[in-house]
């Protein structure tokens, strides 16, 4: 290939795109790491440094503590669910059935409504004497709080994030069906394997990957949940569904903490970062054709 | 002439018998398909009927009505009156089309060096772009927010700066710049060769030889930025102030402080902030679900 162009010019097309990163990006991470370092609780005009106090203060919190599990609550329960129902629901729809495509529509359609409108559908669903009670105590049940039940709350939330997902998760799944080839499904059939061991032998095997991919995703977007607990409970009763990223707001732009908050931050930091790495470097490396 | 006429019997028996077995084993995954399809729309269905039921109608009745007994479309009109829907849609459609005509120039201007220019720092800005998508906007928003206020990049300057405070922090993601990247690798050399020598400089060969050559590649970083900026909440609910500045779904969450407990008005609300979205969603539905454009969406 001949070199048809300038010295500077590959710097000018890249200028913009680097200017916006370096502002909104690059500098805001340093300084989030900067700002934990320092106290505004006394001020929020005149910050004074004060090294690790901030991380003291947080390791010492209960409410961290509390935060952080609830976090891990989140992990635990929605990532499994989004790395295998969606599979299941793709190897249905994969079957080459009338209708695939208005269910593909229907079980996408979470997935494009705005998180607020949904959690909004969802609370009117858990209202005290609403249709979700009804249910549940028609059988002769007590009726569950759950958004006000501190036993209830994240998991009624987390309901909500896995139901949002399952389309998005679902599609990906659909395209990495594709590409597993169709001779081993038609072995199976002549062998006269079941469902379950079809899948088990060749489907499982041939989309590991993406089920890796789909996890660590899936992991990732839970570990930033805001809208659905700022719209649903507030992080409440009794910080009971107050996952990471909204304990950061509330201390960062509700209690103007902003040096805890940053604290905070760099812990969500950490994780975030660690789980988009191995993404990244193991299972999107043809993505960014590294 | 006999047997013939058996024979045929028989075969249509056995196709009979084996589109049966067919159906049964298919009504199953229909079964489950339904079942998860009614799950994923039953509460935009239950909004819907609320939103539908007049004020003779005990919302919270036991057993619960989906269909409205008290039929009436006044929530819709009251929340109408009450709230300006319009100007949201408004200020939504400016936010949404603003992020997304700089994401694909700012994208597609860094996309062209980095697919098809060796240079000084090449590396180095490669794994920049990618470190970038490990560094959640949760984690600095609260910097970010710092900058936009020192920037001057709040409503409460003027209109125009709220908008820039709105639109500027996502003006370019590493996700576009290394899609419009991959879309600049396909490109065969000869392209660029024959431009130049046909006079074109640079800024010509990117403009008038490469962009077109990678519209589907555009096409899809629009659609997904724009439903990932119309859905933005986090965002907007920390930079705006002034109510007539709201985003859609900054204003429909201020619907459950303005109506209380009114859920008649609340779901229409939600419903009639919903309807665009969906028209869209429907009319670019090969995009989504086609699986083409896998992990498209931010998470």
């Amino acid at each position: 290939m001949f070199k048809y162009y300038g010295r500077c010019a590959p710097y000018l097309f890249l200028l913009p795109a680097a200017a916006a990163l370096l502002v909104f990006f690059f500098i805001p991470f340093f300084q989030t790491v900067g700002l934990s370092f320092f106290d505004y609780s006394e001020s929020i005009y005149h910050p004074v440094f004060s090294g690790f106090d901030n991380y003291v203060k947080m390791f010492q919190s209960p409410v961290f503590y509390k935060v952080l599990a609830n976090t891990f609550v989140y992990l635990i329960v929605a990532v499994p669910v989004l790395a295998i129902l969606p599979l299941f629901l793709a190897v249905l729809i994969n079957q080459k059935i009338r209708g695939a495509g208005l269910y593909k529509i229907l079980i996408y359609l979470p997935v494009i409504v705005s998180i607020v409108v949904a959690a909004i559908a969802f609370k009117w669903l858990y209202a005290d004497k609403g249709i979700l009670n009804y249910i549940v105590t028609s059988p002769g049940f007590n009726g569950i709080g759950w958004l006000t039940d501190p036993d209830w709350a994240l998991y009624s939330v987390i309901i909500v994030t896995i139901w949002k997902g399952i389309g998005y998760y679902m599609i990906i799944y659909l395209a990495a069906l594709m590409s597993v080839p169709k001779e081993l499904y038609e072995a199976c059939d002549i062998d006269g394997a079941n469902f379950l061991t079809k899948h088990l032998t060749v489907t499982i095997p041939h989309i590991m990957p993406t089920i890796a991919l789909v996890t660590t995703i899936s992991a990732i977007s839970a570990m930033k949940v805001f809208a659905e607990i700022y719209v649903m409970t507030k992080g409440g009763p009794l910080n009971s569904s107050k996952t990471i990223v909204y304990y950061i707001y509330e201390r960062a732009f509700e209690n103007l903490d902003l040096g805890f908050a940053s604290a905070m931050a760099v812990v969500l930091l950490l994780i975030v970062m660690a789980f988009s790495f191995v993404n990244i470097f193991f299972f999107e490396r043809k993505k960014y054709q590294l | 002439m006999k047997s013939e006429k058996y024979n045929k019997r028989i075969n249509h028996c056995e196709s009979g018998l084996k589109r049966l077995f067919a159906f049964r084993s298919s009504l199953f995954t229909h079964i489950i398909l339904i079942f998860v399809s009614l799950l994923s729309i039953f509460p935009f269905i239950w909004l819907i009927s609320t939103s539908l039921k007049g004020n003779a109608e005990n919302i919270f009745a036991y057993p619960p009505h989906l269909i409205p007994a008290d039929f009436t479309w006044a929530n819709y009109a009251g929340v109408w009156v009450k709230v300006d829907f319009i100007r949201y849609f408004v200020n939504s459609m400016i936010a949404a089309g603003g992020t997304v005509l700089l994401n694909l120039i700012l994208s597609a201007l860094a996309g062209y060096p980095l697919a098809r220019m060796e240079f000084r720092g090449k590396k180095i800005t490669f794994f920049a772009v990618l470190a970038t998508i490990m560094i959640p906007f949760q984690a600095i928003m609260l910097p970010v927010y710092l900058i936009t206020l020192k920037l001057n990049m709040v409503d409460s300057v003027s209109n125009f700066a709220g908008f820039a405070g709105l639109i500027l922090p996502f003006a370019v993601s590493a996700f576009g710049i290394f899609l419009m990247r991959q879309a600049f690798l396909g490109i065969p050399h000869e392209m660029e060769e024959a431009a130049i020598v046909d006079g074109c400089n640079v800024f010509q060969v990117f403009t008038k030889v490469l962009l077109p050559m990678v519209k589907p590649a555009l096409a899809v970083l629009a659609i997904f930025t724009f439903i990932g900026s119309w859905g933005e909440f986090l965002w907007p609910s920390i930079v705006l102030t002034k109510e007539s500045m709201y985003t859609l779904p900054v204003g429909v969450n201020n619907l459950q402080g303005a109506f209380s407990s009114n859920w008649r008005f609340i779901a229409a609300g939600s419903v009639l902030a919903t309807i665009p979205i969906i028209i869209f969603f429907l009319a670019m539905q090969r995009y989504f679900i086609s699986g083409e454009n896998e992990g498209a969406v931010k998470g």
